[in-house]
């Protein structure tokens, strides 16, 4: 038996893996799905960017000479039932799953973070109302309170963010509120206040950035489900109105009369969002076991 | 135990009458009702007709007085009428109600009975490539929109059989009643299985790691004693509340299924009434819905209690 190397051990467990590049790939390669899921998002967003450069057709014009196309050469993946370019419409739907996405994730989260933390520091009746109101939004599915709230709301961009948004804030105020119930009884909170300090800056200063690695790895999961949420609402015809290139919305329009004429146009919307939402998956998972290894599964 | 169920159902209570006054105030905020939906139509607007109409509807009263006569009513069991059908809003919903239930049982039996072993195997072989494939395909499953497993099941079935499967509320042998329900059902419990599947795996970790464990196979328990005997009966408990939940929170997926096969059930019913402003049917759904959850949740802690000898609720 070889008497252990310690220096392969010690560059085996990372040891020398401390900073910049290194750092980066010995995360890549110990989270190798993790790193396959920041890839699907890197093209996800990158298409989102670069939709007008990737694409030879506009994502809106009409041409009924060659509508309900196959994929060929010049439509690589065939048009509409209006002759649209499915290729040039998914590219351009990114940008709409990406902004709702993003949007309602970072809408939700600030306001959930802002009563979590608002919740569990003051507590009393403050804490009080704000988990019954909780209670309350959590008693009704995700995709039905989006529902109710585009149909209230009209359907159009910003209202869809908000929609979806709003659904999302118990859950991001439920884990801050516990995460600064415990945290408001440590030492280093005890000790900013014998220093003085005031509680709002306390709240701030010391309580909120403890509360930052749950909040990224809740909010990297929500992001998925928040894409999942615009498609299905889309896909119902509430979510983002015509003439934008949703990807629900063109699963809509195509659904069950095209799976038999032109698969193209189910097919590939669909691959379109699983692969974004899968990415983002795959990587909250592996951000989950880097940042809060004690969720780990 | 008792002050503590007192409590709850209390809580619960508030919880149902925060959600009719919230449903309530945000079917009203809604720009045009009913009456211009139906004028517009119509292609030319009478005011002294359309006046009518709203108070033959009560739209013309105050939106507090709506509220006290819907909640009045659902006391004493009249939910009002569908504004589309003009049908009672009980008879429309009623009749519904079984076809979404048997679709979510379905969807259920299939989530428990795939999710469960597959996420026990899943963690009693961590780090193989079994559990990667696995933890692969549970995540696929959280990814792909249900409408869409949907469409391609639909699609599947004309590659193969040439045809696609309609819905027929009175299917004549058990076979094409098995097909008509079972078919969606798996496409809304592909979801909820793979949740189940990961929440098994990463409670069985965390009990796999105990000492009583490692004294179980000190004393020489077989593997599959050891897995099925005593890990798993211990780490089914956050199965169940995940289970328990998601019977409620199915109707997410199932109004998206029940659009794709065109089942008439409660969930496409609720979209449909929500195109038509059918206030009545909508706000009577979305309780029965919040009723469904409420209800869910407070069983799930019951039968923690029941199950885990260690877990008393006392207040």
């Amino acid at each position: 038996m070889d008497a252990i190397n310690y220096d392969i051990e010690l560059r085996r467990a990372g040891a020398n893996a401390t900073q910049g590049w290194r750092k980066v790939w010995f995360l890549a390669r110990r989270h190798v799905l993790g790193s396959a899921g920041l890839f699907f998002m890197l093209i996800f967003v990158l298409a989102a960017a670069f939709a007008d450069l990737i694409c030879r057709f506009d994502p809106l014009s009409v041409d009924s000479a060659h509508a309900l196309a196959s994929p060929d050469a010049r439509h690589w993946m065939g048009t509409d039932s209006f002759g649209r370019d499915v290729w040039s419409r998914i590219m351009h739907g990114a940008r709409i799953s990406l902004a709702v996405g993003i949007g309602s994730t970072a809408l939700g989260s600030s306001i959930g973070v802002i009563v979590g933390l608002t919740s569990g520091y003051l507590s009393g009746w403050v804490d009080l109302v704000f988990q019954r109101i909780t209670d309350i939004l959590q008693a009704l599915p995700l995709l039905v309170l989006a529902l109710i709230m585009t149909a209230a709301l009209g359907p159009s961009l910003p209202n869809v963010i908000i929609a979806i948004a709003i659904p999302l804030i118990p859950t991001v105020a439920r884990v801050i509120r516990a995460n600064t119930l415990a945290l408001r009884e440590l030492p280093f909170v005890e000790a900013a206040k014998s220093i003085g300090m005031s509680e709002t800056r306390i709240a701030l200063r010391h309580v909120l950035p403890n509360t930052l690695a749950p909040l990224i790895v809740l909010a990297t999961a929500q992001l998925g489900s928040t894409i999942l949420t615009e498609a299905s609402l889309s896909f119902l015809g509430l979510g983002i109105p015509e003439p934008y290139p949703s990807w629900g919305r063109m699963l809509s329009e195509s659904a069950a009369e095209y799976v038999r004429t032109a698969p193209w146009l189910v097919i590939f919307p669909g691959i379109a969002i699983s692969l974004a939402v899968f990415g983002t998956n795959l990587f909250g998972d592996a951000l989950r076991d880097i940042l809060d290894p004690r969720q780990r599964g | 135990m008792f002050a503590y169920i007192v409590r709850r159902l209390v809580l619960m209570l508030v919880t149902l009458f925060g959600i009719s006054v919230i449903i309530f105030v945000l079917l009203r905020i809604v720009p045009g009702n009913i009456v211009d939906i139906l004028f517009a139509a119509a292609g030319y607007v009478d005011q002294a007709d359309k006046a009518n109409l709203e108070r033959e509807l009560g739209l013309d009263q105050p939106i507090v007085v709506q509220y006290l006569q819907w909640i009045g009513g659902m006391l004493r069991g009249d939910l009002g009428y569908s504004y589309v059908s003009e049908k009672p809003a009980l008879d429309e919903i009623l009749p519904r109600i079984p076809i979404t239930a048997r679709l979510a049982g379905l969807a259920l039996l299939f989530s428990a009975s795939m999710g469960i072993p597959l996420g026990v195997i899943s963690a009693v072989k961590q780090g193989t490539r079994l559990d990667y494939f696995l933890r692969v395909v549970s995540l696929s499953g959280l990814s792909l929109p249900s409408f869409w497993l949907g469409l391609l099941i639909l699609m599947a079935s004309v590659a193969m059989f040439g045809t696609m499967p309609i819905f027929n509320p009175n299917p004549k042998t058990w076979t094409e009643a098995l097909a008509i329900y079972c078919v969606p059902a798996l496409a809304v419990g592909f979801r909820s299985a793979a949740l189940t599947m990961r929440i098994t795996r990463s409670s069985m970790l965390e009990v796999l790691r105990q000492d009583y464990i490692r004294t179980a196979r000190a004393k020489g328990a077989s593997e599959q004693s050891v897995n099925f005997h005593h890990a798993l009966k211990n780490a089914i408990l956050p199965v169940i509340t995940v289970i328990g939940i998601e019977a409620a929170f199915l109707i997410g997926g199932l109004i998206v299924t029940e659009t794709v096969f065109n089942i008439p059930g409660v969930a496409r019913f609720l979209v449909e009434a929500i195109r038509w402003r059918d206030y009545p049917i909508v706000q009577n759904l979305v309780m029965l819905i919040a009723v469904v959850v409420v209800l869910a949740n407070f069983t799930v802690d019951m039968l923690y209690a029941a199950l885990d000898p260690r877990i008393r609720y006392t207040d």
